[in-house]
């Protein structure tokens, strides 16, 4: 068993799972309440990666990363070495290739409230901002568990865009799932399986805690 | 406008608004309302897609009207022209919604304490207990809004609107969801809380018996528009237009002619068309010949089944019994005069006078029971004349 290779993918999903937090409840908001005609063009490009091959996507992110690109050649003169091949390069591509698992159950969640609970609350005097705070995120407490524990767990198995972004460096950027592929490929299928039962263990326990969290959510408006 | 140092000159609340909703341009529904209340309540009383929760929108905030002012106490919240728009938390405004929309995350004590967050906490304490108290949920503080009945759901709407001491209290059709013995006491709540603070209340809602039982003033509304306004006794207890009279609860409407004026008398005699039935209605001014409509209630309506005799009643008129109907204790029969007319009763009255269908029976109507009505097309025209 590959303790490093196995710690390295848990410190990505974790990173990649609350960064993306952060990053979609703006994204999942505005999708979900603003009057713009076009943001079916932003929730399609969310949706992206769900449809992508993870080797088109991580090859985006390495041109993108490269020193022929703006974005990468900032970065390269912020830091001194590139992003590619880097635990932080491979931040940003799980970032993007687990997008559509954070905004989408967030989006509809959001969706899913009374539109007549936000007018009370702005009614009661509560800016747009407070009105998100203490009524459109605790009613979305479902959403947002989805979102985290969907983003963890598909980092947690992500193999294509790591092998194009961060390649297979160990203790670097060698995740759980790419330990698999070399084991396989070395011949070692007895150390294939004990790895691989552990990714499925790992996999399976979220997904089922999202589900078992989910059946006793917040009940909306019985009386609807 | 009451100037801004005497603001009790004047009416609490001044409404100007036109919008039109053009979504759905075949169905395109655009509103155009012009009224002033003082403080009290005052009954905004019409069919469903009349406009009625979209005034109230327009007053929240919740709706932006394309042309119109709208003034609070002195204070404009809207003005098409200047431009103002106030925002729509910062209106002090209470509005319970149809539907309630209690938070049902927090406790009936939070979700009455949800509008308080500007003040300081001992603060929120001291008046959420208050109102929770006046309002008799003080021992259901701690509950969820799912696990307390729905006149305490009422209450707890009602509170929480209340407790921030708005300049205007919104209602929208609050009382359409509860059994007659919670919507007495909901009303003695409204009714003590409306003594004792003197702000403007609109009360939508569709229900004569609210009208009554609650307004000091009525506006009806129609297609957007407004079609009446008044003292309820006024507006709804002699309506004039036909629209009005059906929401009034005229079960009976006729179109008739008038046939001959008894200035002396104080009466006309009206023809129903088509036949021969004529009704005394009271003397209007209008022309001999004209087209009128006449409207009778089903509960004004007597019903004998011997030929009276001695009465007052100016009009009574022989008919048949064709058919019962007992729903909700009532009993509606129908009766064929020439005309057919619509008879309310109680079940023991039909019981005890033995009513069977196709028994011959005399209908009493009184003449000022029969109202005349002015038709749909001479309604004040469209919204090109009104405020003009």
């Amino acid at each position: 068993m590959n303790w490093q290779a196995l710690m390295l993918t848990l410190r990505l999903s974790l990173v990649t799972a609350s960064a993306l937090l952060l990053i979609a409840l703006p994204i999942a908001c505005w999708i979900a309440y603003s009057p713009r005609r076009w943001k079916f063009l932003a929730q399609a490009a969310t949706a992206l990666p769900l449809v992508m091959p993870p080797t088109v996507l991580g090859f985006y992110v390495l041109v993108a990363f490269g020193s022929s690109s703006p974005l990468g050649r900032l970065y390269q003169d912020w830091t001194g070495h590139t992003l590619a091949f880097t635990f932080e390069g491979l931040v940003v591509g799980s970032i993007l290739y687990s997008m559509p698992f954070a905004v989408q159950p967030l989006v509809t969640s959001f969706l899913a409230i009374d539109p007549k609970l936000i007018q009370a609350s702005r009614v009661l005097g509560a800016s747009r901002l407070a009105t998100f705070f203490r009524v459109v995120l605790p009613l979305s407490i479902s959403g947002l568990v989805t979102a985290i524990a969907l983003t963890f767990a598909h980092t947690f198995g992500e193999f294509g865009v790591v092998l194009m972004v961060g390649g297979d460096i160990p203790g670097l950027t060698r995740t759980i799932s790419i330990d698999v592929f070399d084991k396989v490929e070395a011949g070692n299928y007895a150390a294939a399986n004990t790895t691989s039962l552990v990714l499925l263990a790992v996999s399976f326990v979220i997904l089922a805690l999202v589900y078992a969290w989910n059946r006793r959510a917040w009940p909306r408006m019985p009386w609807a | 406008m009451p100037s801004p140092d005497n603001p009790d000159t004047g009416p609490a609340l001044d409404v100007f608004a036109r919008k039109r909703f053009s979504a759905n341009a075949a169905a395109g529904f655009s509103l155009d309302v012009r009224f002033a209340v003082p403080a009290g309540i005052t009954i905004l009383f019409g069919g469903s897609g009349a406009g009625k929760t979209t005034t109230l929108g327009v007053v929240a905030g919740l709706v932006r009207p394309d042309q119109g002012r709208i003034c609070l106490a002195g204070r404009v919240l809207f003005d098409h022209a200047a431009p103002i728009d106030v925002e729509l938390s910062r209106r002090s405004v209470g509005y319970v919604f149809q539907d309630l929309a209690l938070f049902p995350h927090l406790s009936v004590e939070r979700n009455v304490r949800y509008g308080l967050r500007h003040l300081p906490e001992l603060e929120r304490k001291r008046r959420a207990g208050e109102i929770l108290e006046s309002f008799r949920i003080a021992h259901l503080g701690s509950r969820m809004p799912e696990e307390i009945s729905g006149g305490e759901r009422q209450r707890t709407a009602l509170a929480r609107s209340l407790v921030t001491q708005p300049a205007v209290l919104l209602l929208d059709e609050p009382l359409s969801a509860l059994d007659a013995a919670t919507k007495g006491l909901l009303v003695d709540d409204l009714r003590a809380w409306n003594r004792a603070h003197r702000i403007p209340i609109l009360y939508v809602t569709h229900s004569r018996e609210e009208v009554f039982a609650l307004g000091e003033r009525v506006i009806v509304l129609e297609n957007g528009e407004i079609s009446a306004q008044g003292l309820p006794q006024e507006v709804l207890g002699a309506p004039r237009a036909e629209t009005v009279a059906q929401l009034a609860g005229f079960e009976n409407i006729f179109d008739a002619e008038v046939a001959a004026i008894h200035e002396a008398g104080g009466t006309m005699t009206c023809r129903l068309l088509p036949g021969a039935v004529h009704l005394e209605v009271p003397l209007t001014r209008i022309e001999a010949g004209a087209a009128v409509r006449v409207g009778v209630r089903a509960g004004d309506i007597l019903l004998a089944t011997q030929e009276p005799r001695g009465l007052s009643a100016r009009n009574v008129l022989r008919g048949t019994v064709i058919s019962l109907e007992e729903c909700d204790f009532k009993v509606l029969a129908r009766v064929d005069c020439g005309a057919t007319f619509t008879v309310l009763l109680t079940p023991d009255a039909c019981r005890s006078l033995g009513l069977v269908p196709g028994q011959p029976v005399w209908l009493i109507l009184k003449t000022h029971s029969c109202h005349l009505l002015r038709a749909g097309a001479e309604l004040p025209a469209g919204p090109d004349q009104e405020g003009r």
